[in-house]
């Protein structure tokens, strides 16, 4: 299913002593394979999980303008997307394969599509708390309904969208970890091959480690980014 | 489409493996389950009650939605080994945040005249919190717990390249069982999240306070 890695796991018969005796965790390794190994599997985790999170925002801003507008709409969209959220992931990435075969398409329809619940439900939560006054008076000055929304009701329920945002980015960080199940590609396919390879101990401690990092990276570049764009949070 | 068929067909052949599997899956889902609300449980609950600790429960849903289950199960490997163990401890350290925080959340942010009136009448803390509370906010705690063995059963799939069982063993391994097989799998652990969804929303719709009658 997956492509072994390159040149990751040390040669058991020229390693450094820690190499060869995988222990906890050998720094030379690190320095001997960030450039081959390491930097390229976090451009591509980041590169993986920048489109999932875009094409989410997209879709689940889509999702709820139609569901704002029209309420009926509203309880079928939650529904479908907590069954998606549902589904486990490796599962979907499978059951995906047979329509769209071991490509980034197949990863990245799978972490747009847990992506759609968390986003949705904040954006409705966030339009709720659009004064009604703020929304009649756009309308009065001429806006149409989609510039409405664009420019006043999405801005205004911004709290509450970034909040999404941030859960649904960290989320993504960490389940496009799955993603070598699929395609050699991202922080998971160190890890994978550290697994397949005698448990080797410092990839996956140096790669999971490095997951772990981006993800709470994201985590507080977006809340800063929350406190700069709506200041009016902040009692 | 002929890769369903193949899982269709896979289903009716292998009825028997695909029940010992999902068993095995429900066995390792249901013990990190109880571990984890052995000890999440409590102490958001307590922690809620004297409305202490909103670092705690706030950060442990942040740091665990950070923790990606590919990583936790290697991390156990390294760490336990091959066995029970390694995926018991990766799967109850997921399922923690959400239990922990919704627990939290649920006792914290109660409706403060009804614990003012009890108190008032005399109930010591924990009639407070195991009689006004805790039915108050149940509904709050198995949202958390919904999302926890939803986690566990998707995480419960993967940890089958860690030696543990379920229906991840079919999934993981191709090359015995086929692309069919694999999806078959696939569809009846999907189910299976899906089953366990809708018996914890079905407790929680349950559990919820009707309005306008106090018990």
């Amino acid at each position: 299913m997956t492509v072994a890695g390159g040149p990751v796991i040390p040669n058991f018969g020229s390693g450094s002593s820690c190499e060869v005796n995988n222990g906890w965790f050998c720094t030379e390794w690190v320095h001997q394979h960030w450039g081959d190994t390491l930097q390229p599997a976090l451009v591509q985790h980041v590169e993986l999980v920048a489109i999932a999170v875009a094409i989410g925002f997209v879709i689940a801003s889509a999702l709820a303008f139609a569901g704002f507008r029209y309420r009926l709409l509203d309880a079928p969209i939650g529904l479908v997307s907590d069954f998606l959220y549902t589904i486990p992931s490796l599962a979907l990435f499978q059951i995906l394969v047979p329509f769209t075969g071991i490509t980034v398409t197949t990863v990245e329809i799978a972490l747009v599509s847990y992506t759609l619940l968390i986003l949705y439900r904040n954006m409705i939560v966030g339009l709720r708390t659009v004064p009604a006054e703020v929304v009649d008076s756009a309308r009065g000055s001429g806006f149409t309904r989609l510039q409405t929304f664009v420019r006043v009701e999405m801005p205004l329920a911004l709290p509450a969208v970034l909040t999404g945002l941030r859960i649904a980015t960290v989320s993504t960080v960490s389940i496009a970890t799955i993603a070598p199940f699929v395609i050699a590609k991202g922080l998971g396919q160190p890890i994978y091959d550290a697994l397949g390879q005698g448990v080797f101990k410092t990839e996956i401690f140096t790669a999971g480690g490095m997951v772990i990092a981006l993800a709470l990276l994201l985590d507080a570049a977006i809340v800063l980014a929350q406190r700069a764009l709506t200041p009016w949070v902040r009692a | 489409m002929n890769t369903f068929v193949d899982a269709f067909r896979f289903m009716g052949d292998h009825t028997h493996l695909l029940l010992l599997k999902t068993a095995e899956h429900v066995e390792l889902s249901g013990a990190a389950l109880g571990i984890a609300l052995l000890l999440a449980l409590p102490i958001g609950l307590w922690l809620g009650h004297l409305h202490r600790g909103l670092f705690l429960a706030a950060g442990v849903s942040n740091v665990g939605r950070a923790l990606p289950s590919l990583v936790l199960i290697a991390f156990g490997l390294t760490i336990f080994g091959v066995g029970f163990w390694n995926n018991t401890a990766a799967l109850v350290v997921l399922a923690i945040p959400p239990i922990l925080t919704n627990a939290y959340f649920a006792v914290d942010r109660c409706d403060r005249d009804a614990v003012d009136a009890a108190r008032g009448m005399g109930m010591t803390g924990r009639q407070v919190l195991m009689q006004v509370e805790l039915p108050l906010g149940l509904p709050f705690v198995l949202a958390g717990i919904r999302i926890a063995a939803i986690f566990v059963i998707a995480t419960a799939t993967i940890a089958a390249i860690a030696g543990g069982g379920g229906l991840g063993q079919i999934i993981v391994n191709q090359a015995s069982y086929g692309l069919g097989g694999v999806v078959a799998a696939s569809l009846w652990v999907s189910a299976l999240a899906f089953a366990a969804s809708l018996v914890l929303a079905a407790v929680r719709r349950v559990a919820s306070p009707r309005h306008g009658s106090l018990p």
